[in-house]
């Protein structure tokens, strides 16, 4: 069959099951936006700013564990993708990014809207590709979906010469076979690492797991609880593990690392061995890497060989996928009491409880409140209620009190923590999950970064609740403003528009709550609605996130909320 | 847990790694930019054709007292074009650098370097009446040795290749094994997905 270049675009995508597109036309891409007309099979999602394509082809993905796909235009609009795919490339969100660039002949000379898109996104792509020509595009595209899929997920762009769009081929998407030969992810472990890790794992007496988005990309739930269970050894997640293992399982520890629960950091402080499945040592996680779980033997299982060793030396390092190598491992694992070590973390875990702001005594709207209040609420629901966060405080907060029963209901931006991630993730990720409440917690900066979407959340009549969470300040800088820089505030107040006439301007209904009363009222209301909401939730100016490893200090040196002396005395 | 210490694996030494990736545009670079942004310290970089035109060979020097070699290989493993990589700072091996030294010479001095180049088993190949171009092949060591000999002329200009290696005896690192070859693996993955 011939078909031009654009033709392929579209066939292709159909062809790896793509159903919707988020994008932005423009001058290098019109002839792939003109046969678009032609495939009505497929929506295109028309957002405000192209690096929102990009957040919400990584919603998309995180949905739905597809790979997400945006198309934009050359020069800026290429660039401004920049942001999504490096925060797709840090957290290992399969996309693929389809660019316009200008004719092939122009390639080079500083042509109009023309910029060097495979040099500017090397570093944030998983690979990419300038085609040049119309011959070698379904190969590419067949490629780029098996690369942003497979191994170690991660983005893939695809940038299409103007004229190779315009250019017709023969065109046969299931003749291509896809020829890597220096891409083969690695899948099992030798028996040899395998028997390694399991006498480790049998000897120890304080071991931890550490579960990571691994878990959760290879599908690895049941074996990550089964290892727990089997062995009887507790698990903490990181920001994107939440979810391998349900908040409310009795082995599991919650979330690690600069925020993470008190009683995590402390056992893995006190560690004799970490069990590391599917996650990578970042810097929010360990803290000084100087003082690191010192006592610890680490097995350390991910995909990717290049995270092995990187940060922390392992005493087994097994690079594979972490559902096929927990496969391996499990049945050599002996059942162990370690009483002495449960009854060390139970210590640890009552004394954070005094702690806790949930039990403070006071009226004031906190953002703890309204999402442990919006969790009670959709609990009924909850295997249909995904909630998405931006970036700072709230982020933490939501890591910490919106407690997670589903494998994949959290989708946060972890490693590039990209502000203005919430709003357009969640608009990718209701296109995954149409049936569903999709929640999103922002911050008033954070959404401040993404008001222009609110126009296609309209248009495409999402059923988003956006709860912004309005303290006037950039909260988690000015965190660390006072309790690092000495309380010396540096533009990090700020103001809104007001949200209810904003909201309004954009036909969505808004409400507001100024007390926990009113935080409870709106919440039940805006789930009775059937469309888009916007809560303005004005919450304290300046409580912090506890507790918190300040960067430079050991994991078990945190900074602690004060122990309330009604909780501790049990009155 | 141990700290990964990054110096230690060879103080002072140089750590070579083979690497064969495939002949398209751009993979240089993916390479260049995979160093400068890890921050890997490379002594050198060489890049040529192989027996086979859709792959070209790399030979990479690692200051391995700055850098770890191990993780240089992992991460150039991770990109899509390389084939194969190997550490071979172990291996019984062949590691040669050409360099081109142009010297100061006159009727008197030339007699002299004449005879030292006869003992580096290196050529003069060219001369005219204030200078000669030396051309030496030979490991690090022995170029070395004769740009230290050289330098009492005058060295007036000099370009040296980098290092190439090749590993001793009859195995091969020019082609791809047949059992990792190709698709098998990766496309039951694709399969799967």
């Amino acid at each position: 069959m011939k078909r031009t270049g654009a033709q392929i675009l579209w066939e292709s995508l159909i062809a790896e099951g793509v159903e919707v597109v988020f994008g932005y036309p423009g001058g290098s891409i019109m002839p792939a936006y003109d046969a678009l007309l032609d495939y009505p099979n497929i929506h295109h999602v028309l957002v405000r700013h192209e690096e929102n394509a990009a957040f919400a082809a990584g919603g998309y993905a995180r949905a739905s564990g597809r790979v997400g796909v945006c198309m934009v235009t050359s020069g800026p609009g290429a660039t401004n993708t920049v942001t999504g795919l490096a925060d797709a490339m840090l957290d290992s969100v399969p996309i693929v990014a389809i660019t316009g660039q200008v004719g092939s002949a122009f390639v080079g000379s500083d042509a109009f809207q023309e910029t060097d898109v495979t040099g500017v996104t090397l570093p944030v792509t998983k690979h990419n590709y300038l085609v040049k020509d119309v011959r070698e595009l379904a190969q590419v595209m067949k490629e780029a979906f098996y690369i942003a899929r497979s191994g170690r997920p991660g983005p893939v762009l695809v940038d299409v010469c103007k004229d190779v769009q315009f250019a017709s081929t023969d065109f046969d998407y299931d003749a291509i076979t896809v020829r890597l030969p220096g891409y083969q992810p690695k899948l099992r472990g030798t028996n040899q690492l395998i028997r390694q890790a399991a006498a480790y794992i049998n000897d120890a007496k304080r071991p931890v797991i550490l579960a990571g988005h691994g878990i959760i990309l290879s599908s690895a739930h049941d074996e990550l609880r089964q290892l727990a269970e089997q062995g009887h050894i507790p698990v903490s997640t990181t920001l994107l593990g939440i979810g391998s293992i349900p908040a409310s399982h009795p082995l599991n520890l919650r979330m690690m690392g600069m925020h993470g629960e008190a009683w995590a950091n402390q056992a893995i402080h006190e560690a004799d061995l970490l069990i590391a499945l599917g996650m990578r040592f970042d810097d929010r996680v360990t803290g000084n890497l100087n003082t690191y779980a010192k006592h610890a033997h680490v097995i350390h299982v991910d995909i990717d060989p290049a995270e092995i060793n990187k940060n922390v030396l392992v005493d087994v390092g097994i690079a594979g996928d972490v559902k096929r190598v927990l496969e391996q491992i499990i049945p050599l694992i002996e059942h162990q009491a370690r009483a002495a070590w449960f009854a060390q973390i139970a210590e640890w875990q009552q004394e954070a409880q005094s702690r806790d702001i949930l039990g403070q005594e006071d009226d004031t709207l906190h953002v703890p409140f309204v999402l442990s209040e919006i969790q009670r609420q959709t609990d009924p629901d909850r295997e249909a209620v995904t909630v998405v966060t931006d970036v700072g405080q709230h982020q933490m907060w939501t890591a910490q009190y919106f407690r997670q029963e589903r494998k994949d209901g959290l989708l946060t931006s972890g490693g590039l923590g990209a502000m203005g991630f919430g709003i357009p993730t969640a608009i990718g990720a209701s296109f995954a999950r149409p049936d569903e409440e999709i929640w999103v917690i922002v911050g008033d900066g954070g959404f401040q970064m993404s008001i222009p979407e609110l126009a296609t959340i309209m248009q495409e009549q999402r059923r988003v609740k956006i709860a912004v969470m309005r303290n006037g300040f950039l909260g988690m800088v000015r965190q660390w403003q006072e309790l690092i820089h000495g309380h010396r505030y540096s533009e990090v107040n700020i103001s809104s528009p007001d949200l209810l006439k904003l909201a309004g301007a954009y036909g969505i209904l808004a409400m507001r709550a100024e007390t926990k009363e009113q935080a409870s009222e709106i919440i039940a209301e805006a789930r009775s609605h059937g469309g888009p909401v916007l809560m303005d939730f004005v919450v304290e100016q300046e409580v912090n996130v506890y507790p918190m490893v300040a960067p430079g200090k050991a994991l078990n040196d945190m900074l602690r909320r004060p122990v309330n002396e009604r909780i501790a005395s049990g009155l | 847990m141990t700290l990964v210490d990054r110096s230690t694996s060879a103080k002072n030494s140089t750590h070579v790694l083979m690497a064969l990736v495939e002949n398209k545009p751009g993979v240089l670079t993916r390479v260049a930019s995979l160093f400068r942004r890890r921050g890997f310290n490379i002594e050198s970089l060489t890049v040529g054709h192989t027996e086979n035109p859709d792959i070209s060979r790399m030979t990479i020097a690692v200051d391995a007292s700055k850098t770890n070699a191990t993780m240089v290989a992992n991460n150039l493993f991770k990109l899509v074009n390389v084939i194969d990589v190997q550490n071979v700072t172990k291996e019984p091996s062949v590691m040669r650098d050409l360099a081109l030294i142009k010297v100061k010479a006159n009727a008197q001095t030339l007699f002299e370097i004449n005879q030292m180049v006869d003992i580096y088993k290196a050529k003069v190949v060219d001369i005219c009446a204030e200078s000669v171009i030396v051309e030496v092949t030979g490991p690090e060591s022995k170029i070395e040795s004769i740009v230290g000999m050289l330098k009492p002329y005058g060295i007036l200009e000099m370009v040296r290749t980098g290092l190439v290696a090749m590993v001793r005896g009859s195995g091969y690192f020019s082609g791809l094994p047949p059992a990792e070859n190709g698709n098998g693996d990766a496309a039951a993955i694709y399969a799967e997905n």
